[in-house]
């Protein structure tokens, strides 16, 4: 180890195969994959759920569990070769020279050890220093990763600490031994955006600090160019594009990398002129590939008898720094030329108010712990909302986790009752009526689309059957037969063929269930739909065709559509108001423009700034936000951001921290909750910049 | 906490207040008495005879009011016979004016055993301490023993160490005591039969047999390994392989955990990640398990005890039920709600200490 070169690459994988097995087959999940990663360097791995990305970093870790094994290719470690390693060499070499981080932080920390003993735990084993000393470098660590109190923080259980702070932990767990190299595994998805920056931001300084290189993988691209410095895409166990980060970005070379950056929401995306262009077909199974390239049968570039009648090899392409491609085409394809423009199809009109809140509450009271505490909390989950929805307009409600935002959805759909205020909906009250009194005019015109489509479809029943059961509910159709027509043109309205009635929901992908989410909704011919996240949970080429279905629906229906997201890049390609909520108050609510131009509410700014966008041109001014969201159970007085707004300083006396702003209305209609002057607020400046080209 | 404690105490006297009752009502029904009566005084007794021994002892009179008294709620009934007053709250010989007017179990009396002629308490307390040491012996042999036998087996799933383990656990908790005891003698405690006639000739063992095949010498003479080794064997022997069960089952689940691939990416070794990391967490679920082995012990050395003539706990109850000695198996029935619910108790406060996530605020 200590004769290594530092010139030469620290990581190289060679022709790396990899397979699963099984009592039926081996499934191979990783096929002639290579990659070099050379110290410092940070190497972003990028491509969609089943592409294989996580497999090579566990491979690198040489821990597949039972039924994986590396069928082929070597994988060496500053010069040593991991895939013949032993049990006792790898266990050196696991948490001291290579470390990483996973997705999810809490269910990687154990719950039932102190923070301390956990992160001590790492030098103990490696350096054999003591218990103190470790505590002590421990202590040190979590300094550097930027949590407060580290005292209070080491002696305290995991799910003691917010999301945020345990991936911090998770990431100082990493750093404890100094490793050469650091995997990251989708380090930021189960985080909100605003943490996710903070996470971002840390893990880059901290690499260059201690000189660590970086396996960064991750099915977001704008995360990607934030972080590495080159990418190498993969597409079904293969790797298809690698090079530079600007130089794919900016020229890529391979059709899925193409396919990737169109489908995904960029600034200038726009759901009426610049439709995305979502990728055809499926994701193949891993057992059911296509001869020859893997991508073809989803390929615009597609060639029969070429593409699909010979293994591909990667290609060094050149004029590039290493780039590399898995294309047979990519010198006679036209990488420039613009896509085929869908249609552009003309604004929806937006009709009469349909919906109207006013003054809206709600407040759970929540009990002590287990051994009866008396003590009532009060949890104001939503304080004063009050907005109209149009007919046809497509509204987007976005915050981050605990801003009230699904407690608002479930009060409008009836599944709590409001604590006070007014709800209109056409022309009835409805604040105080729960679901089950609600009639089924009311309850089949106000629809809800889900978060998860993998949970939300009863798995016993057929989709057919489950489409059928929502009509007799909401009492469409005067017989069976009527009953299954209408099923049958329900599925043809979201796009499924109508051979999928009788499949039963696990013969189904994730963006499919999706659709029979949406035709469920749309069963009773409902006018306003509340749509909670409804393409998080799908992969980006996914994405973009549910959020177009949506949009097509909407615009034939006239549907209202009250879009819940934490994505701002969807919601500002797809909505015509935005409504941003922060602790059960709306801060901000203004039109598309308005909301994502200045004058900004100082937690849209943030926000904004926060979100990583997948474009080279783009520049950003970067703020992140210090610190939690505070509890709903105990908000800080004043206005419910001053504990983490950039702005305060501005605003005169201690007002921030005694007085709830009020509503300000601006131009247009656009309205703010903050203190800030006029002048302050004129003159701030845009968060993205798009540099002319 | 108070208030939680509270709570509990509350619903341990209204489930002990329901049990006795229900206990209550059966072992007073007419033939029981009828059945007490001629055990009491004479078995060729007319029925006309019958009756009056009821009547005469207290027996006759409404079942409430005569719970009541048991309780010590009612007053103790009293009957003047040709110038003598007996009643339920005097004792032979004593003079009726110095009598308590009531005597049940609020006065701390917990009645006569009709069986053992003794009062109650003095026999419940004597044979509980007698159980009380046999489940001691018991706890140690058979919560070590299963611990490590469904952590070796959860650790590795599907290794060869878990199927054996498996086999041998599943083995032992579908063999009931009433068969596994008997082998045992069999194997162990017989002159004729089984090991002990080997050993012997091989001069292995001093005495003729192994283990003694009963284990009543061990409350005169003190308890040796001779004696007792068998019945505590017995009952350990079924709840092993439960409790390594369910130990496995929670070991297997942790095992796939995120935070032991954590540990084991940290470099921990297998024996340190099992030790420090998956054991603590492994024990959450288990540990209600054995918790609840307690008052399923009480049942199991109703048998044990029995077949080894030791007379404890469950071999008093035994002996109570089989003469319908009424306030015995009221006692009785008092001490099982008892630690049942205390067990529980202990179960839910001890869980909170295993797990942090639940730890009071």
């Amino acid at each position: 180890m200590d004769n290594w070169d530092p010139s030469k690459p620290i990581l190289e994988i060679e022709n790396l195969s990899i397979s699963f097995f099984t009592r039926l087959r081996e499934i191979p999940a990783v096929m002639d994959f290579s990659c070099t990663v050379m110290p410092g360097e940070a190497m972003g791995l990028v491509g969609e759920s089943g592409c294989g990305k996580s497999t090579v970093a566990l491979a690198v870790m040489r821990y597949l569990g039972k039924n994986g094994r590396i069928t082929g290719g070597s994988i060496r470690f500053k010069g040593r070769d991991l895939t013949t390693m032993d049990d006792e060499a790898l266990r050196l070499i696991r948490g001291s020279e290579i470390a990483m981080i996973y997705q999810e932080p809490m269910a990687s920390l154990n719950p039932a050890m102190r923070i301390g003993a956990q992160l001590a735990e790492v030098p103990m084993i490696h350096e054999g220093i003591g218990r103190e000393a470790a505590w002590n470098l421990a202590r040190q660590i979590v300094a550097d990763v930027r949590l407060p109190d580290p005292d209070r923080i080491l002696k305290a259980y995991p799910h003691q600490l917010s999301g945020g702070q345990q991936q911090r932990i998770v990431i100082a767990m990493a750093l404890m031994s100094k490793p050469a190299l650091l995997i990251l595994d989708e380090p930021t998805t189960a985080l909100d955006v605003t943490v996710e920056a903070g996470i971002v931001d840390l893990v880059k300084d901290l690499g260059r600090k201690y000189g660590t290189s970086i396996l960064f993988i991750s099915h977001n691209l704008g995360l990607i160019l934030d972080v590495c410095d080159r990418l190498c895409v993969m597409y079904s166990g293969e790797a298809v594009e690698t090079g530079a980060v600007a130089q794919v970005f900016d020229r890529m070379r391979h059709p899925y990398t193409q396919a990737l950056f169109r489908s995904i929401p960029l600034p200038g995306a726009d759901k009426n002129t610049h439709p995305l262009v979502s990728i055809p077909g499926n994701f193949p199974l891993p057992h059911e590939r296509p001869p020859g390239c893997n991508f073809g049968p989803r390929c615009t570039y597609f060639q029969a008898g070429r593409c699909d009648g010979q293994e591909i090899p990667m290609v060094l392409l050149p004029g590039g720094d290493r780039h590399e491609t898995r294309c047979l085409r990519a010198a006679e394809i036209d990488w420039d030329k613009p896509p085929v423009a869908a249609k552009a199809v003309a604004r929806t009109p937006v009709g009469e108010v349909v919906l109207k809140m006013t003054d809206l509450r709600k407040y759970y009271e929540v009990s002590g712990g287990l051994f009866g505490g008396s003590l009532k909390k009060v949890v104001k989950a939503n304080e004063t909302l009050s907005f109209e929805a149009r007919e046809g307009e497509t509204l987007a409600i976005v915050g981050e986790s605990g801003c009230g935002k699904s407690t608002f959805a479930k009060v409008l759909m009836g599944l709590e009752t409001a604590t006070s205020g007014k709800i209109m909906l056409f022309d009835q009250d409805i604040q105080d009526i729960p679901i089950e009194k609600r009639g089924t005019d009311t309850v089949s015109s106000v629809q809800m689309v889900f978060q998860n489509p993998f949970d939300t479809l009863n798995p016993s029943m057929t989709v057919g059957r489950q489409i059928i059961r929502a009509l007799e509910i909401f009492g469409q159709g005067a017989n069976d037969a009527e009953r299954h027509d209408r099923m049958l043109e329900l599925l043809d309205l979201v796009k499924l063929p109508r051979a999928f009635a009788d499949r039963m929901p696990r013969q189904l992908s994730g963006g499919q269930k999706q659709r029979v989410g949406i035709a469920r909704a749309f069963a009773g011919g409902a006018r306003i739909v509340v749509a909670d996240e409804p393409v998080s949970a799908l992969d980006v080429s996914v994405q973009a065709a549910v959020t177009d279905l949506l949009m097509e629906i909407q615009r034939k229906n006239r549907t209202t559509l009250l879009f819940i997201s934490h994505d701002l890049s969807i919601v500002r390609y797809l909505s015509d108001r935005v409504m941003v909520m922060y602790l059960g108050h709306v801060v901000e609510m203004g039109t598309t423009d308005q909301v994502f131009s200045p004058p900004y509410h100082p937690y849209t700014e943030a926000l904004l700034s926060a979100v990583p966008i997948a474009d080279t041109r783009v520049k950003k001014k970067r703020i992140v936000l210090e610190g939690d969201i505070p509890s709903a159970m105990n908000p800080p007085p004043g206005c419910p951001f001053q504990t983490r707004c950039r702005w305060k300083s501005q605003v005169p006396g201690n007002l921030c921290d005694t007085v709830m702003p009020p509503i300000r209305v601006l131009a247009g209609d656009h309205q703010i909750k903050c203190h800030l002057s006029d002048d302050v607020l004129a003159g701030m400046e845009p968060v993205i910049r798009i540099a002319a080209q | 906490m108070p208030v939680f404690l509270i709570r509990r105490v509350l619903t341990m006297v209204l489930t002990a207040l329901c049990l006795t009752f229900v206990v209550f009502y059966l072992t007073n029904l007419p033939p029981n008495l009828e059945k007490l009566a001629k055990s009491e005084a004479s078995s060729r007794m007319s029925d006309a005879d019958v009756e009056s021994w009821i009547e005469r002892n207290g027996y006759g009179r409404p079942v409430l009011v005569r719970y009541g008294e048991w309780l010590g709620l009612t007053p103790g009934w009293t009957r003047t016979e040709d110038g003598v007053t007996t009643g339920r709250c005097i004792e032979r010989g004593q003079d009726p004016a110095t009598a308590p007017l009531r005597c049940g179990v609020l006065q701390g009396d917990w009645g006569f055993s009709t069986v053992f002629k003794q009062p109650v308490s003095q026999i419940i307390a004597e044979r509980l301490g007698a159980t009380g040491l046999l489940m001691l012996w018991v706890m140690i042999v058979m919560v070590p023993a299963s611990l490590l036998i469904g952590v070796l087996s959860g650790m590795r799933e599907g290794s060869r160490l878990d199927r054996g383990l498996s086999v041998f656990s599943i083995a032992s908790t579908a063999t009931p005591e009433y068969v596994s005891g008997v082998v045992l003698i069999a194997l162990f405690a017989s002159s004729s039969t089984g090991l002990s006639p080997w050993l012997a000739e091989q001069g292995w063992i001093s005495g003729k047999t192994l283990f003694m095949g009963t284990a009543t010498s061990a409350l005169d003479s003190g308890i040796t390994f001779w004696n007792f080794g068998l019945p505590v064997m017995t009952i350990a022997l079924y709840g092993i392989g439960y409790i390594a069960r369910m130990t496995r089952a929670s070991m297997t689940e942790v095992m796939t955990a995120q935070y032991i691939r954590t540990a084991r990416l940290k470099g921990v070794s297998f024996g340190n990640v099992v030790m420090k990391h998956a054991l603590r967490n492994a024990l959450i679920a288990p540990f209600t398990v054995i918790m609840l082995q307690f008052p399923w012990l009480l049942n199991g050395v109703v048998i044990v005890e029995t077949l080894f003539n030791y007379k404890g706990f469950g071999w008093t109850l035994v002996q109570a039920a089989g003469n319908n000695d009424i306030e015995l198996l009221l006692a009785g029935s008092v001490v099982a709600v008892f630690v049942v619910l205390m067990t529980q108790l202990i179960s839910d406060i001890g869980y909170v200490f295993l797990n942090p996530r639940i730890r009071v605020s």
